[in-house]
C-alpha cells in the first residue's frame, strides 16, 4: 500500500472541530488518506466518527479546521476579503461527485430500477449519453452480483442486494474516495458476508476509502490503517496490528469488549 | 317538467361556467401553492414567515367572505376586475393556501436521507427536487390535491352570491321560472356529483399507478 | 378621489355582529354533536354491518362530499319544504343541513378511529370477560375518541366557517349581519375589514383551546 507514499494525500484533515449546540462532537482531527488506502475508523457509538465522515463530503458543515479531497477545499472557498466563504449549492455538487458514499440505511430511490438508481448520477451530474451510462451501470451492477436484478425495483430486493445497488452507485461517478457509513450495520448477519466481499474487491483493485464499520474482522482483513475515535478524537492510529495489539490503551478495551459481546 | 326540460341548455351554460372557474383556479392555486410550498421548505427565514402568515391567514377565515372581500372591496383600492375574474381570484388565493400546505407536507415526508444521497452523487439543489423528491412526493401529494380540487369545484358555486350566473345561479333562475325547486335541486345535486366523483374516481387510478413506490 | 374609510356606522351596531358571532358558534356547535350522533352510529353499522348497510352509509357519504353545501343549504331550505308540505325557519333548516353535512364527515373521521384501536386492546376486553357491548362502552369508543380528538377540533372550527352560508337564508349570524351593515351603510370595505379578523381570530383562539383540551386526554395515556 502507498502508505509512506510522498505524493499528496486524496483527503487531508487537519484540525477539523465541530459541535452540534453545546456538545463537542468532533475535537481537532488530523488524518492524511493517501490513494488506494482503506481506512477503518471504529469507535464506540457518539465517538463522532460518522460525523467526522458526513463532513468530508459536506452533510454536515464542519465549524473550525480543514478538509481538502484532491487538493480542494470541501466547506469553504475563499472570500474576496481573504476570509472564508462557504460554497454555492453548485460547487459544493461539482466537489460531491467526486465523493462518493454508501449509507448505513442505503437511500436507494425507490421510485428508481437498480439501473435507474445508478444510471441517473452518471447522466444529471457526469452528463453522459444514456447508452454509456446504462453500460456503466450495468457493468457495475454485474460487478456487485446483481446482473439479474438490473431492472428490479429497490423494494424488491433483499436489504444486502440494496446495499449493493447503493455500493454500484457510489463507485459508478468514478470517485477519488469512498465513504462507507456502517454498511452492514442495518443488515441480517446472513447479508453481511455478500457486501462486504464487494468491498473486499474495491479495496483489492485500489479505491481509497474511508470505513465506519463494527466488524473488526473486515477492519483487520481490509483496513490499511485503523482509527480508534472516542469523545470526538483520535485515540490510536496504525496499521491494524498496531492498533488491535494494544490491548492495554483503556477505552478500546472497552470497546473492543462490547463488540465482542454484541458478537456473540 | 317541461319548463325543465327547455331548461337544460340554460344549466349546461351554468356549468361551463362553472367548470372554467374550477379550472381556472385549480391551475393558478397550482402554480402559486407549489412554488409556495416548495419556498416554505426550503427558502430562507425571511421567506418562510410571509408564506406561513398568508396559509394561515386564508386557510382560517370562510371563503364566502373572502369572496365578498375581494368582489366589493378590490375596486375601492382602483383594482378594477371583471366580476370573473375577481372570483377567480379570490377562490385562487384561497386555495393556494391549501395547496402551499399539501405541497409542504408531500415534500416533508420524503425521509432526508433520499436528499442526501441525492448530494453524494452530486446533484444540484434544481436536480434533487426533480429527479429524487418530486417523483415521490407525487404519490403523497395527489390524494389531498384531488381533495382539493373537489373543494374547488364544490367551493365554486359560492360565486353565485355576487351574482355570476354559474351552475348554481343557472339553477337557481331556473327554478324562479318554474317553481319546481325539489327536481331541479337534486339535477343540480347530481350534476356536481357526478363531476367530483368521477375526479375522486381517476385520483384512485392515478394513486394506483404510484403505488410501486415503497421505502 | 380617495375613499375614506368610517367605521362609526359599524360600532354603532356592532351588536348586530357579536350575536352574530355567537349564533355562528351554537349553530356549529349543535351541528357537530349532531353530526357526531349520526356520525357514531354509522360508523358503527358501517364497521359492524353486511354489504347493504355499508352501501348506503357510503353513499350518503360521497354524495355530501361531492356536492357543495351551498346547494344542499337551498335544497333543505327550499327543496324538502317544496314537496314535504311542511315549513320550517331558517335557523332550524340551516341545522340540519349542516349536521347532515358534518355527519358525513364524521362518519369517515369515527371509521378511521374505530379501525386506529390497537386489535391487542380489544383481546385484553375479551380477555377479562366483557361482552360486546361492554367492549364498545368501556374499551372502544373512549379509546376511539382519544384518537379522534384532533380531528373533531379541526371539524368544529372548520364548521364555524361554513355557517357563514346560513346568512343566504337569512339565518342572522356574522356574515348575515356584516351584509345587514353593508346594505344599510354601503361601508362594503370597513365591514369586511372588521367581521375578516372575528372569523380569523375566533377560529383560532378556538383551535388553541381546544388543543389544550386535547392535550389534558393525551396526557393520561
Amino acid at each position: 500500500m502507498a502508505e509512506n507514499s510522498k505524493t499528496s494525500p486524496v483527503v487531508r484533515i487537519r484540525d477539523l472541530r465541530k459541535s452540534f449546540g453545546t456538545n463537542l462532537v468532533l475535537d481537532g482531527i488530523d488524518l492524511d488518506v493517501q490513494k488506494g488506502e482503506v481506512v477503518v475508523v471504529i469507535g464506540p457509538s457518539g465517538s463522532g466518527k460518522t460525523t467526522l465522515l458526513r463532513c468530508i463530503n459536506l452533510l454536515e458543515t464542519y465549524d473550525e479546521g480543514s478538509i481538502q479531497v484532491d487538493g480542494l477545499e470541501v466547506g469553504f472557498r475563499d472570500g474576496t476579503g481573504g476570509g472564508r466563504q462557504r460554497r454555492s449549492d453548485r460547487e459544493l455538487a461539482r466537489i460531491r461527485a467526486d465523493i462518493g458514499m454508501v449509507f448505513q440505511l442505503f437511500n436507494l430511490f425507490p421510485h428508481l430500477t437498480a439501473r435507474e438508481n445508478v444510471v441517473l448520477g452518471l447522466r444529471k451530474v457526469r452528463r453522459l449519453p444514456l447508452a454509456e451510462a446504462r453500460r456503466i451501470a450495468e457493468h457495475w451492477l454485474v460487478r456487485v452480483g446483481l446482473g439479474d436484478k438490473l431492472d428490479s425495483l429497490p423494494s424488491q430486493l433483499s436489504g444486502g442486494q440494496q446495499q449493493r445497488v447503493g455500493i454500484a452507485r457510489a463507485v459508478a461517478m468514478d470517485p477519488k474516495v469512498l465513504l462507507l457509513d456502517e454498511i452492514t450495520s442495518a443488515l441480517d448477519p446472513e447479508l453481511v458476508g455478500e457486501v462486504l466481499t464487494v468491498v473486499q474487491e474495491l479495496a483489492r483493485d485500489g479505491m481509497t476509502m474511508i470505513v465506519v464499520t463494527h466488524e473488526m474482522a473486515f477492519a483487520r482483513d481490509v483496513g490499511s490503517r485503523i482509527v480508534f475515535m472516542d469523545g470526538g478524537r483520535i485515540q490510536i492510529h496504525g496499521t491494524p496490528r498496531e492498533v488491535l495489539s494494544q490491548t492495554r490503551h483503556d477505552r478500546l478495551k472497552a470497546f473492543l469488549a462490547r463488540i465482542e459481546l454484541k458478537l456473540h | 317538467m317541461i319548463f325543465a326540460l327547455q331548461s337544460l341548455p340554460y344549466l349546461w351554460q351554468g356549468l361551463l361556467i362553472t367548470l372554467e372557474v374550477s379550472a381556472l383556479v385549480v391551475v393558478f392555486s397550482l402554480i402559486a401553492g407549489t412554488i409556495l410550498g416548495v419556498a416554505i421548505v426550503y427558502g430562507p427565514r425571511w421567506l418562510y414567515w410571509p408564506i406561513r402568515i398568508y396559509s394561515d391567514v386564508l386557510r382560517g377565515i370562510p371563503l364566502l367572505v373572502l369572496i365578498f372581500f375581494m368582489y366589493y372591496g378590490l375596486p375601492l383600492f382602483k383594482i378594477n376586475l371583471t366580476n370573473l375574474a375577481s372570483v377567480v381570484l379570490a377562490l385562487s388565493a384561497f386555495k393556494t393556501a391549501h395547496i402551499i400546505e399539501v405541497v409542504r407536507g408531500a415534500i416533508q415526508s420524503i425521509p432526508v436521507g433520499q436528499t442526501e444521497a441525492g448530494k453524494t452523487i452530486g446533484l444540484r439543489f434544481g436536480q434533487r427536487l426533480l429527479y429524487v423528491i418530486a417523483p415521490q412526493a407525487v404519490r403523497r401529494f395527489l390524494p389531498p390535491w384531488i381533495n382539493a380540487v373537489v373543494d374547488t369545484v364544490k367551493g365554486s358555486a359560492l360565486i353565485s352570491l355576487v351574482g355570476i350566473v354559474d351552475l348554481m345561479l343557472a339553477i337557481q333562475q331556473v327554478i324562479g321560472r318554474t317553481y319546481i325547486p325539489m327536481p331541479l335541486y337534486v339535477l343540480g345535486a347530481l350534476m356536481y356529483f357526478v363531476i367530483n366523483y368521477s375526479l375522486s374516481l381517476a385520483s384512485r387510478r392515478l394513486e394506483a399507478r404510484f403505488a410501486y413506490i415503497r421505502e | 378621489m380617495a375613499y375614506h374609510l368610517n367605521f362609526g356606522y359599524i360600532w354603532r351596531h356592532f351588536d348586530k355582529l357579536t350575536w352574530g358571532l355567537v349564533l355562528s358558534l351554537e349553530l356549529a356547535f349543535v351541528s357537530i354533536l349532531i353530526g357526531m350522533a349520526i356520525g357514531l352510529s354509522l360508523a358503527l353499522a358501517y364497521t359492524g354491518g353486511g354489504r347493504r348497510v355499508r352501501g348506503i352509509v357510503a353513499g350518503y357519504v360521497e354524495f355530501i362530499r361531492n356536492v357543495p353545501l351551498l346547494l344542499l343549504v337551498y335544497l333543505v331550505f327550499y327543496g324538502v319544504p317544496s314537496i314535504g308540505g311542511f315549513a320550517y325557519d331558517a335557523t332550524t333548516s340551516f341545522i340540519i343541513t349542516l349536521s347532515v353535512y358534518a355527519g358525513a364527515y364524521m362518519v369517515e373521521v369515527f371509521r378511521a378511529g374505530l379501525a386506529a384501536i390497537p386489535k391487542g386492546l380489544i383481546d385484553a376486553g375479551k380477555a377479562i370477560g366483557l361482552n360486546a357491548w361492554q367492549r364498545l362502552i368501556w374499551v372502544r369508543l373512549p379509546t376511539m375518541f382519544r384518537i379522534v380528538l384532533p380531528s373533531l377540533s379541526n371539524a368544529y372550527v372548520s364548521l364555524f366557517k361554513d355557517t357563514s352560508l346560513a346568512s343566504v337564508i337569512a339565518v342572522p349570524e356574522l356574515t348575515y349581519g356584516a351584509q345587514w351593515i353593508k346594505t344599510n351603510s354601503f361601508r362594503v370595505i370597513e365591514v369586511w375589514m372588521v367581521v375578516t379578523p372575528m372569523y380569523l381570530i375566533t377560529g383560532y383562539a378556538l383551535l388553541f383551546a381546544l388543543q389544550q383540551i386535547e392535550r389534558r386526554f393525551a396526557i393520561q395515556r
